[in-house]
């Protein structure tokens, strides 16, 4: 379908005329491929643990201090960004910026590449990004970088990024950075 | 993102209660009614925070209606805009703000505000427009005639299209929960036939009036909802244009896909809260396949039993939705088609167009944009059934 009609002049990729959709609640996705949950968990702890400069974009869901659930995902992503061995980027305005941003200190949803490119970035995780701007940003990654996105989301999930966790909330992040701890010990990293 | 908070009753003191159950479970009652009396009864039970009118022909007595919504107390603000222009704009403002909105329009009024279209879903907002269809040429015309729906197929929007006033009353429930899933978070426009529907009476089903949808919960939305006090809400829709152009064809270019994808992403939900993206209706063994929505498709049904007295088997596939497009279940309805008729209620023939494009190499079947009536005639039975015996040369019993 990609390459048929309108899409195909796009220069970037959209995965949902490539026939994939967002995971059914209790799944994840790989690539095009549903799994469970536990599976792309380890998985995307293998990409953060074994690519280079990885990285953790946090969204305005858990940089402002909304909720009690907020907080304690802040908290949760410090500590996964501990585990994975992790710098953490914030995508904390949406508003682009002229001439461009900061690409060492943040990331902005309307040219994520430019940080990316700037530091390397192999592996990202997005969590607490609001979906619309998760997506967009998802599409240029895809298109502009090789860098390996992985989608933690509290809603439906992320067809674009190349991992999609869906329904994640603190109980979810805690069960992530066990899983992490276990890969990374199977690594041999600790 | 919010902690979930389980509400029982809605502020007009109604049972909330799930979707599925309303639409599915809920034991139902016969009324007779009309198509602008159905959209009352469905605004009734869906908990809608907002709605805004302006009067155009046919459209006024639904938006009349949701206004004495308004004064029983089931719809929390409801006002007269200036134009059209402003009405959309003002339900856009509603929904940016958190609020679940309805509004109707039809003909000159969509045309009037069609810049907001394409704005409502590319700010992600689930609002609802109830579109009652009705021609936009010059000399003015108030009578049916969907060729405004040609304008909308590409505005972001998803289009659904009701046949009777029980689709439109399912199909307005329906629509504020598909188009609410954060993962579509796109306006519905759910289109009838102006006057075929909104002005005649039906008997339809309706569930009882003391139950409702669960209230709309913005917080659950793919964008921050407005608000001036709390950040990220006033830190977001800056347009891309006044930045730099890199910025600019970069986003546009990635959020357009985004708004598309969101219309894919609402499949599996209309899928399931419409009871299927199309309806079959006939023999499904036959070779003559018309293809419809609306009235043209409940005028096409009657063709099929005309049929049958003549011998020719035939079926209707009536199309539910047009954004997103049935795409594999009109291919799949029409293998083993030889001729597929298309009768549509304008000149252009927009529908013939989008079951051309989608059935490119994949029917061999012969697609016949036909018959076409506009500026508010009628399609009876027998034009259709004229229509194909012209093509196979039988002689008409029927006769017109």
């Amino acid at each position: 379908m990609a390459h048929i009609g309108q899409s195909g002049y796009s220069p970037y990729p959209v995965a949902v005329y490539e026939g994939i959709l967002t995971p059914p609640p209790g799944k994840a996705l790989i690539f095009n491929e549903i799994v469970d949950e536990d599976i792309a968990m380890r998985e995307a702890a293998k990409a953060m643990l074994t690519r280079q400069n990885p990285t953790i974009f946090p969204g305005p869901q858990v940089l402002y201090a909304w909720n009690e659930e907020a907080k304690e995902k802040a908290k949760l992503v410090r500590k996964m960004a501990e585990v994975l061995g992790a710098k953490i980027i914030p995508m904390y305005d949406y508003r682009p910026k002229y001439p461009k941003i900061n690409p060492s200190v943040e990331i902005n949803p309307n040219h994520p590449n430019l940080t990316i490119w700037h530091n390397k970035i192999k592996a990202c995780i997005f969590v607490g990004v609001h979906c619309h701007y998760a997506n967009v940003a998802l599409k240029i990654i895809r298109a502009e970088t090789d860098c390996f996105t992985i989608a933690m989301c509290s809603m439906a999930g992320h067809e674009d990024a190349m991992i999609t966790l869906r329904d994640q909330h603190a109980e979810d992040m805690e069960r992530f950075i066990k899983i992490a701890e276990e890969v990374k010990r199977e690594l041999k990293q600790y | 993102m919010q902690a979930t908070e389980t509400l029982l009753y809605n502020r007009a003191g109604q049972k909330i209660v799930s979707p599925d159950y309303l639409l599915f479970e809920a034991p139902r009652a016969k009324h007779f009614m009309t198509g602008s009396e159905a959209v009352k009864e469905a605004v009734r039970r869906a908990s809608v925070d907002a709605s805004v009118s302006y009067p155009i022909t046919p459209q006024s007595e639904a938006a009349h209606l949701i206004g004495e919504l308004w004064a029983e107390g089931y719809v929390g603000v409801y006002f007269r805009g200036e134009s059209e222009f402003g009405v959309m704009s003002e339900v856009a403002g509603c929904a940016m703000a958190g609020a679940r909105t309805i509004t109707t329009t039809s003909g000159p009024g969509t045309l009037r505000a069609m810049e907001n279209f394409p704005m409502w879903a590319g700010t992600r907002i689930p609002v609802q427009l109830v579109l009652m269809a009705r021609g936009i040429n010059s000399p003015l015309s108030i009578q049916p005639d969907n060729l405004e729906v040609g304008f909308l197929l590409d505005t972001g929007c998803m289009i659904w299209y009701a046949e009777t006033a029980q689709d439109l009353f399912d199909m307005i429930l329906a629509g504020f929960t598909v188009a609410e899933q954060p993962d579509v978070h796109v306006p519905v426009i759910n289109v009838i036939d102006g006057f075929f529907v909104s002005h005649t009476r039906e008997a339809i089903m309706l569930p009882p009036d003391d139950i409702a949808l669960p209230p709309y919960n913005p917080y659950k939305a793919p964008m921050p909802v407005i608000d001036a006090e709390v950040p990220p809400g006033r830190f977001l829709r800056d347009p891309f244009v006044m930045k730099s152009n890199y910025i600019s064809y970069a986003t546009h270019a990635s959020w357009q896909w985004e708004v598309r994808a969101a219309i894919e992403r609402s499949r599996p939900y209309a899928k399931h809260y419409l009871r299927g993206l199309i309806e079959l209706f006939g023999n499904p063994e036959a070779e003559l396949v018309f293809v419809a929505c609306g009235t043209a498709s409940a005028q096409a049904k009657e063709a099929v039993r005309l049929l049958e007295d003549e011998g020719i088997p035939a079926k209707v596939v009536k199309l539910k939705t047009i954004r997103p497009f049935p795409i594999e279940e009109l291919r799949e309805s029409v293998k083993g088609a030889k001729y597929i008729f298309v009768p549509e209620f304008n000149v252009v023939g927009w529908l013939e167009r989008e079951v051309r494009r989608y059935l490119y190499g994949h029917s061999n079947a012969e697609i016949i944009g036909a018959p076409r009536v506009a500026g508010g005639m009628t399609m009876p039975a027998e034009a259709i059934v004229k229509e194909v015996l012209k093509l196979t040369g039988k002689e008409v019993k029927h006769v017109i």
